[in-house]
């Protein structure tokens, strides 16, 4: 169960005109701009729901996610993740979670993916019946036989983001986020993560979260929808809710962000 | 515990596999030794009275800081843990169910023995043979080489202890450079590894002694030459655990402020 209210975030961000001239004057004198992440987002979501997070770029998604993986410290509100605070409780939150950035790598890049998970096991301590079983089924779902044995480096970036999912859940997180997961893959990569996800909240009901700009994502994973943008919250509801008639996903998306002008 | 020496391992194990790096590295210190003897014997032979160590003890001094110089060096740096914190990507460490302080630590220790350890013996291998004065002596005894490890190992936790204060101060700056290179010419200079610290005039010499940087490479490297002994030793590797204390303690601090404070860059 997870549980978000009035949550608010701000960053200061250090801003200037273009030029020499202002860069020397900015040396002595910076102006500052605060830009509000989040600003009062509120939101509950039970075990095994699947929830998709969607925003224009720069909306708040990542600091959410952020928040909710107790790397980031709001600055107000409280957020409550089966009875932890994330931040506060961090080394114990984090147990129980699995993160995917999808812009990020977690494997070490010179030697074979097999030491990563391996490391991974160790960090987590997972018992080894625990650990071997695991690693056996997600080798199977996500046919990863072949890769484990290459070092990093040389897999693609479809390949790389299946041995991403799988380090994500080698300890068997009860939630798992994912910061699109999906970008940059091609049509094949992206069919196996989704089924991938599919099966994983089916057969272990883990909570996902997920955030993405690829509707079809969403069309796919999930029942519920999470609007947010400029650091709001905008709208909560079905994917049913929101779809017009024939309009794709896409366009109804698109339509969305134009009437909230975000 | 574990957990700490697997990623030792992990670390250790990566760092031996950049063979070419290691040749190029024995190489180069070897010359580089060389040319630090050829410059001390010119000095030295224009006045063997104003030497403060023996030539014995500066060549085996310079011998075993060539060999270990990936124990002692403070600008053989992380890029990665630094390309982490500027690119965002600390942001899976933090996701760890572990202490980043002490994930760190782990690391820059397999880091630095790695790199030594594929380098040390070629070097300390022909060094043996170079003649006396200019090769690498033997210790005066197995009691001086046993203190020498136990320096030696201190030597390099205070340099790891340190490093870690660098990237515990990269969480709160926008890009790491210009500390890095502040901290490490500095270093550099007060932890003798450019002159040994017995070369520097009395009262600048007193000072440096007590400086945490002389309890990186000067006590390991004095002792095993036999240039210090005795209570003046006991004394030196005392402070080295008095500072692998403080910079420790420090590093902690600064990390959990990090973790609060840090922004994670990035999308």
């Amino acid at each position: 169960m997870i549980t978000m209210e009035h949550v608010c975030k701000s960053y200061r961000i250090a801003k200037r005109n273009a030029g020499f001239r202002e860069a020397c004057r900015a040396l002595f004198h910076r102006e500052y701009e605060v830009i509000h992440a989040l600003e009062d987002v509120s939101f509950t979501i039970s075990d095994g729901e699947m929830v998709g997070y969607i925003g224009p770029n720069g909306a708040g998604k990542s600091s959410t996610i952020k928040i909710l993986s107790g790397i980031l410290t709001p600055d107000s509100g409280s957020c409550l993740i089966d009875g932890r605070v994330p931040w506060k409780d961090r080394i114990r939150h984090v147990r129980e979670i699995g993160v995917v950035f999808g812009q990020r790598s977690q494997l070490w890049w010179d030697v074979p993916v097999i030491d990563s998970f391996e490391l991974l096991k160790d960090i987590y301590t997972i018992p080894d019946r625990v650990y071997r079983s695991n690693l056996e089924e997600l080798t199977e779902l996500l046919n990863l036989e072949e890769l484990l044995r290459t070092p990093a480096r040389q897999l693609s970036l479809g390949q790389r983001m299946r041995c991403e999912i799988a380090a994500s859940l080698l300890h068997g997180p009860k939630i798992l986020f994912l910061d699109e997961p999906t970008i940059g893959l091609d049509a094949v990569s992206k069919l196996a993560v989704r089924d991938f996800i599919l099966r994983q909240n089916a057969l272990h009901h883990t909570t996902v979260i997920l955030t993405t700009h690829d509707m079809q994502d969403i069309e796919a994973l999930t029942k519920r929808i999470i609007l947010i943008g400029k650091g709001r919250i905008l709208m909560d509801g079905t994917l049913e809710e929101i779809k017009r008639g024939g309009a794709s996903m896409d366009e109804t998306v698109a339509g969305l962000y134009r009437a909230y002008e975000i | 515990m574990k957990k700490y020496f697997s990623f030792f391992r992990l670390r250790f194990v990566m760092g031996l596999q950049y063979r070419a790096a290691a040749w190029a590295g024995v190489v180069t210190q070897f010359v580089w030794g060389v040319m630090e003897i050829l410059m001390f014997r010119a000095f030295y032979e224009a006045d063997p009275q104003a030497f403060p160590m023996s030539m014995e003890a500066t060549a085996s001094y310079i011998w075993m800081q060539q060999a270990f110089l990936a124990f002692f060096m403070v600008w053989f740096m992380e890029n990665e843990i630094f390309d982490a914190i500027r690119s965002g990507n600390v942001a899976y460490e933090l996701c760890r169910p572990i202490r980043i302080y002490h994930m760190w630590f782990a690391r820059s220790l397999a880091n630095r023995t790695s790199r030594a350890v594929l380098r040390c013996f070629p070097i300390l291998g022909i060094a043996v043979f170079l003649p006396r004065p200019y090769g690498l002596c033997a210790p005066p005894g197995w009691r001086v080489f046993l203190l020498y490890l136990v320096s030696m190992a201190l030597g390099l936790l205070v340099v790891a202890a340190f490093c870690m204060l660098i990237y515990g101060l990269t969480f709160f700056t926008v890009s790491p450079d210009g500390l890095r290179i502040l901290f490490s010419s500095a270093v550099d200079f007060f932890a003798g590894a450019v002159i040994p610290i017995p070369f520097f005039p009395g009262k600048l010499r007193a000072l440096m002694e007590l400086l945490p940087f002389a309890a990186m490479q000067n006590v390991p490297l004095r002792v095993y030459s036999g240039d210090l002994a005795g209570e003046a030793a006991a004394r030196a590797i005392g402070l080295q655990v008095f500072w692998l204390a403080v910079l420790a303690a420090a590093g902690e601090w600064l990390f959990w402020l990090g973790e609060r404070k840090a922004l994670i860059q990035g999308g």
